[in-house]
């Protein structure tokens, strides 16, 4: 099984960050958007690089949903440049952007799963339609759920599940083709703190346990800094908090306020930031 | 200068009927692109096509027996109650038959996709869809159409069957008429013409359905009460678009067969 696995490991394709190192994965440079005329994102320029984990915060309504839609084109700025993987999203067709789509992993604010579909058949739903062997298909949606420890709901319809367990599904069908780009829209919004602290513990695995690069929506701060602060100890398969109240380096912040972007740095930036919003957004 | 009212009005028009235009171009565009998602025409054409037998059977039977009653009345006063088969079948294939059956399709399944898709699209399940790289206008939208021009095209022939029986019930059981006289005057009058064009009907009218209650769906903003007006939209406007288009058809197919 060992040596099954080691093979696979060196006949996988090389990814793309492993073909373009030191590009960044996203990039997004003086981007604007509106909707019937009224601005919405103005002059955004930010960058997401390979393994890097940027958490996206800002209040309710201030269009960080939008701007997580605008990297993986299923909106079009009205100006700007916005680069992922190395392509131009905002010039490509929907054609094109189907197959770029293919390495981005998405997970809704409400977790969007299909309600007239069952667990098994979300999760596996890319996989299906890439006409991926039955059996293959069994055993990547098993291992996807494992990961999330939901396995026992192959056969439930998401309306019989909780608001967590469908976040979680919704985590097992954005991860269950190992993409290189992982992007989180709120994904602990209207969820109890227990909940959310399993949510979290996810998002830390899959970003310590694959490096996926990812951009993290929220406007719970104390998630956001659960992420920051926290590493994923797989011997006792739980999070934990960083000896000596250390900053996981590889995890930044983006701060969005009345339309642009406010911040752009490091944790330890953040918490000393002099900015009079960043201070009381933080307070 | 910022746009008046009236300009961002006509702007909203023009960009909706634009909007319309392209959305029925790539859904039909995808017939001849893979995957042609089969299974999923089937099961539409099962739900829109099998699904609405019952209430097209009672409406045509029906609408076929009221016109013999009352058709046959006012042909008494002129002698003439020996071509009331006729006058049904001539009513129900040309005419009635086409623009009920569509009507009532249209009331039960345009509010259905537009309902579904609306659910769909206010939910992030469309987003969601695309972001896992499946065109929905392959997946949700071209099966639609396919199934209901397909479908409401047979739908149309039973219901002029059924309305053509319900006409002779009402003559024979009725009106004491001869049952042999009615069926015949019913078939040897038809020609050509008339069956073309009431068989050309349900397919123009299948495409406005489905296309309709495809595009009000898909663009439904508004949460939940989006969908509610989403799904009365689609069934107001194609059902006028349906009424309007028959006047069209009519008057072209007058023109090419002269009657």
């Amino acid at each position: 099984m060992a040596e099954a696995v080691a093979v696979s490991a060196q006949t996988k394709p090389p990814t793309w960050s492993e073909q373009h190192p030191g590009e960044p994965v996203v990039s997004f440079e003086n981007v604007y958007l509106s909707f019937h005329g009224k601005s919405v994102l103005e002059d955004i320029s930010f960058e997401v690089h390979s393994g890097e984990t940027r958490i996206l915060l800002g209040p309710a309504g201030v269009g960080k949903s939008v701007l997580l839609k605008l990297v993986n084109g299923l909106i079009k700025p009205d100006s700007g440049r916005i680069r992922v993987f190395g392509q131009e999203v905002e010039t490509m067709r929907e054609r094109d952007l189907f197959k770029l789509r293919a390495n981005i992993g998405s997970v809704f604010q409400e977790g969007a799963l299909f309600d007239s579909m069952t667990v098994r058949d979300n999760v596996g739903y890319r996989l299906n339609e890439e006409r991926v062997d039955p059996v293959e298909v069994e055993r990547r949606v098993t291992d996807s759920l494992r990961f999330v420890e939901l396995e026992h709901t192959l056969d439930k319809f998401p309306s019989q599940l909780s608001g967590g367990m469908r976040r979680r599904v919704s985590i097992a069908r954005a991860i269950i083709n190992r993409p290189e780009l992982l992007l989180y829209d709120s994904p602990t919004g209207g969820l109890d703190p227990i909940t959310s602290t399993t949510i979290i513990q996810l998002i830390i695995k899959q970003r310590d346990v694959y490096q996926t690069s990812s951009l993290l929506v929220s406007h719970r701060l104390q998630d956001a800094f659960m992420v920051a602060t926290h590493r994923f100890n797989r011997e006792k398969n739980a999070m934990e908090k960083l000896p000596n109240n250390g900053i996981e380096e590889s995890t930044t912040f983006l701060v969005l306020h009345e339309k642009r972007l406010v911040f752009n740095g490091s944790t330890h930036e953040l918490v000393h930031s002099e900015d009079p919003f960043i201070k009381e957004y933080l307070s | 200068m910022p746009d008046s009212a009236i300009d961002r009005a006509a702007k909203d028009r023009i960009g909706s009927l634009q909007a319309y235009a392209l959305l029925s171009g790539r859904a039909l565009a995808n017939l001849f692109r893979r995957p042609l998602y089969l299974a999923d025409i089937i099961t539409q054409a099962d739900s829109i096509g099998v699904g609405s037998i019952p209430i097209v059977l009672l409406t045509g039977f029906f609408t076929g027996a009221v016109l013999a009653l009352q058709s046959a009345s006012s042909l008494a006063t002129f002698g003439a109650t020996a071509i009331t088969g006729q006058l049904v079948s001539f009513s129900m294939i040309k005419e009635l038959g086409p623009v009920l059956t569509s009507l009532m399709v249209s009331g039960r399944n345009a509010s259905g996709m537009a309902s579904e898709l609306g659910s769909m699209v206010v939910t992030e399940q469309i987003d969601a869809m695309r972001a896992l790289g499946t065109d929905p206008l392959r997946k949700l939208v071209m099966p639609r159409i396919v199934a209901t021009v397909f479908m409401l095209f047979f739908l149309t022939i039973l219901s002029d069957t059924v309305g053509t029986m319900g006409g002779a019930t009402t003559s024979i059981l009725l009106l004491s008429q001869d049952a042999s006289q009615y069926f015949h005057s019913a078939y040897q009058s038809l020609r050509f013409g008339d069956i073309f064009q009431g068989l050309i009907k349900p397919i123009v009218f299948g495409f406005i359905i489905a296309t309709i209650g495809c595009f009000y769906g898909m663009n439904t903003k508004g949460g939940t009460q989006g969908v509610g007006r989403a799904t009365t939209q689609a069934v107001v406007v194609s059902s006028v678009l349906i009424i309007f288009s028959d006047f069209i058809l009519s008057k072209l197919m007058i023109s090419v067969f002269g009657r």
